[in-house]
C-alpha cells in the first residue's frame, strides 16, 4: 500500500465491529470496501469483562465467533487487497492470545485459498524486566493506585503493555497483509493507517476514539460497523448499515462512553483534547468533526496485570415462603449468624480467613444496600451464598458444612424446619480462583517499539 | 424539589476501566442542565453514601453541548473483587434516579 507520508489524500478506515467476535455482516463490510476503504481495522480486546481473561490468557469470545468475523474480514479484504489490523487479540492481548488468533487466521486463509503475510506484535512483559524498570523509577501509578511494589509484579499471572500505532505502521510498511497485535489501546489500531498516510494526528486519534466501539457512535447502536475518513483538517464518519446514521449528537455523545474524562485522553505518545471540537452533519448519514487538538508527550505505555489469590464456592436457593419474604432483612441477619456459627463449630480455628456473603436477588442482591422500611415484599427471591477461602478445597468444605444450615434455617427459632428450594445436586458449585486486576500504572519507554516484539508468519511458505 | 428521574431523559452508569465507574446524566434540556448539573446534591457525599466512594476521588464534569453532566468515582475495590455484585456497575444508575437534586 501507499506509504508516502505526504499528501496522499484522505484515508478511509473500515471498522466492521466494536470487537472482533461480536458479529459483523459481509454485506456491510463489502459496502465499506466499495466506499474506498484503505484498511479494515478492528479491536479485539477489553478489560470490561473482568480480570479472568488476562489472568488466564484466554478469549472472552468463542473461537467460532472470532473465526466467523475473520472469515468476513479476510474475504472482503482479499477481494480488494486491503490490509487488516487487529488489536488486543483474544480479549486480553497476551502472547498466547495473539498465537490463538493467528491459528484461526491461518485456518481461514487456507479455506479461502489465500496466502497473506502475517505480522504478529507481542506486548506481554516479563516480571523481571518490569521489576528493573520499577527499580529505575520508570513505572508510575495512575489514580487511584499507589506506588508499585515488585511483589505485586510477581503476583500477576500475565502483564501486558498497551501498544501505540508505531509497531502496526512498521509492520504494514514492511509488507504485512494482516497485523495481529497483542494488547493495544483501542484507538491506536484504528489510528495507525491514517497516521501512516500523513493525516492530521488530532483527527486520526479523535476518529479512532469515536469509532472504537463500531456502531455505538451511531443513532442505532445495535448495528455493528462504521467507516471514517481522515484528512488534514478533520474526519467524517458514517455507519456501514445504510439505514443508520451518525449524528453530531451520537458522535459527540460517544466520547462520554466508558470514559472518566470525555475531553482529555492520554495515548501512548501524546494527549488528545476534544474540548474545542465541532461536530456538523454533512449529509443524511455522516457527521464531520474538526477542531480537536493533539499534543505529543514523552512515550508511556499503560500496564495491565492480573493475578489470582483466593477461591470461591457458591450455593443457590429460592424462597417462596411468604413469612420469610415479609421479613427478609431479619431472615438475612439470622441466616448469616447461623452460617458463621456452623462454620466455627465445625472447623474451629482451621476455618482461617474465610469470607461469607449472601446475595438476595429479588430484594437487594445487586446493590447490597439496606431496603427502605416498608418496601413491598417480592413474590420470591433467589439467595446466593458465596464462600471465599484461601484454597479451593477449604471453600468447598466450608460450603458443604453450610449445606443443611443454608437450606433449612427457619426465619425464627421455634418455627418448623423449612426446606428452601435448591436447584442442583451437588448443591455446592466450585467457582474456581478469584481473579484480580493488580496494575494501574504506566511504564516510560523510549518510544513505541522498545517493549514490542514482532514475528512474521508467511502463509505462502507453509 | 426535583428528582433526578424528573429532569433527565437518560441516566446511565458504566465501568471506565477496572478502577473507575462513570455516570452520565443526560438532562432533558439546557434549562435543567443549567439548573441542576452542578447541584450540591450531586456532590461527592452522595457518591460516598450510595456507593462507598472516597469523596476526594469523585470528579464532576459538565458537558454543556450535550446537556450532560459526567460524574466519575474511583472504585473502593477494583472490578471483580471478592464482594463484586456488578462487574460493569451498569445497574448503579438506578440508585440515583430518586435522588432529590434541588
Amino acid at each position: 500500500m501507499n506509504t508516502d507520508k505526504k499528501a496522499v489524500g484522505p484515508t478511509k478506515i473500515l471498522v466492521p465491529a466494536g470487537a472482533l467476535g461480536s458479529g459483523m455482516l459481509l454485506e456491510h463490510v463489502r459496502h465499506g470496501v466499495k466506499l474506498g476503504a484503505h484498511a479494515i481495522a478492528c479491536d479485539a480486546g477489553s478489560t470490561d469483562s473482568g480480570p479472568f481473561y488476562l489472568a488466564c490468557g484466554v478469549s472472552k469470545h468463542a473461537r467460532e465467533s472470532v473465526k466467523r468475523d475473520l472469515q468476513v474480514m479476510m474475504c472482503a479484504a482479499s477481494e480488494a487487497q486491503l490490509p487488516i489490523l487487529i488489536g488486543s487479540c483474544a480479549t486480553a492481548g497476551t502472547d498466547a492470545g495473539v498465537d490463538w488468533t493467528c491459528d484461526i487466521v491461518i485456518e481461514v486463509a487456507r479455506e479461502l485459498a489465500i496466502a497473506p503475510k502475517i505480522a504478529l506484535l507481542y506486548s506481554e512483559q516479563s516480571a523481571e524486566l518490569l521489576k528493573q524498570r520499577n527499580d529505575q523509577g520508570r513505572i508510575r501509578p495512575l489514580p487511584p493506585s499507589g506506588t508499585l511494589s515488585n511483589g505485586v509484579i510477581d503476583s500477576c499471572e500475565h502483564i501486558v503493555a498497551l501498544m501505540g500505532p508505531e509497531p502496526y505502521i512498521r509492520a504494514l510498511e514492511q509488507g504485512a497483509d494482516i497485523v495481529l497485535g497483542g494488547r493495544t489501546t483501542d484507538t491506536a489500531v484504528l489510528a495507525a493507517v491514517p497516521l501512516m498516510r500523513g493525516a492530521s494526528a488530532a483527527a486520526s486519534w479523535h476518529a479512532a476514539k469515536v469509532a472504537e466501539c463500531g456502531g455505538l457512535c451511531s443513532v442505532n447502536p445495535r448495528t455493528a460497523g462504521v467507516i471514517f475518513t481522515v484528512d488534514q483538517e478533520g474526519f467524517d464518519i458514517e455507519p456501514l448499515n445504510r439505514d443508520n446514521r451518525c449524528s453530531p449528537e451520537s458522535v459527540s455523545a460517544h466520547m462520554l462512553y466508558e470514559a472518566s474524562d470525555p475531553i482529555i485522553m492520554t495515548e501512548p505518545g501524546g494527549v488528545l483534547d476534544v474540548g474545542t471540537a465541532r461536530y456538523v452533519q454533512i449529509n443524511e448519514r455522516a457527521t464531520r468533526v474538526t477542531g480537536s487538538r493533539w499534543t505529543p508527550q514523552p512515550y508511556t505505555m499503560k500496564l495491565e496485570g492480573a493475578g489470582k489469590g483466593l477461591y470461591q464456592t457458591i450455593m443457590l436457593i429460592g424462597i417462596e415462603d411468604p413469612e420469610v419474604l415479609a421479613h427478609l432483612d431479619e431472615f438475612e441477619q439470622g441466616m448469616i449468624k447461623a452460617l458463621h456459627a456452623r462454620i466455627r463449630q465445625t472447623f474451629g480455628e482451621s476455618a482461617g480467613d474465610y469470607d461469607l456473603s449472601l446475595r438476595i436477588y429479588g430484594w437487594n442482591g445487586v446493590s447490597g444496600r439496606p431496603m427502605l422500611a416498608g418496601a413491598t415484599p417480592p413474590h420470591e427471591v433467589g439467595v446466593m451464598l458465596v464462600v471465599t477461602a484461601p484454597t479451593q478445597s477449604l471453600a468447598n468444605r466450608i460450603a458443604k458444612a453450610c449445606n443443611a444450615t443454608f437450606f433449612h434455617t427457619p426465619l425464627r427459632p421455634g418455627i418448623e424446619m423449612p426446606s428452601y428450594a435448591f436447584p442442583f445436586t451437588p448443591a455446592e458449585i466450585e467457582r474456581g480462583p478469584l481473579y484480580e486486576f493488580r496494575l494501574n500504572h504506566v511504564v516510560e519507554t523510549a518510544g513505541g517499539f522498545e517493549l514490542v516484539r514482532t514475528r512474521w508468519v508467511d502463509t505462502a511458505q507453509r | 424539589m426535583a428528582k433526578v428521574r424528573e429532569v433527565c431523559r437518560h441516566v446511565r452508569s458504566k465501568n471506565a476501566g477496572p478502577f473507575w465507574v462513570t455516570f452520565d446524566l443526560f438532562f432533558d434540556g439546557p434549562e435543567s442542565f443549567k439548573k441542576y448539573a452542578m447541584s450540591p446534591a450531586l456532590g461527592p457525599q452522595l457518591f460516598e453514601s450510595l456507593y462507598g466512594a472516597d469523596p476526594q476521588l469523585v470528579k464532576r464534569l459538565p458537558v454543556a453541548s450535550l446537556n450532560v453532566v459526567k460524574i466519575s468515582y474511583a472504585r473502593p475495590r477494583p472490578q471483580g473483587w471478592m464482594g463484586e455484585r456488578d462487574m460493569h456497575q451498569g445497574q448503579s444508575f438506578a440508585r440515583l434516579l430518586n435522588v432529590d437534586i434541588g
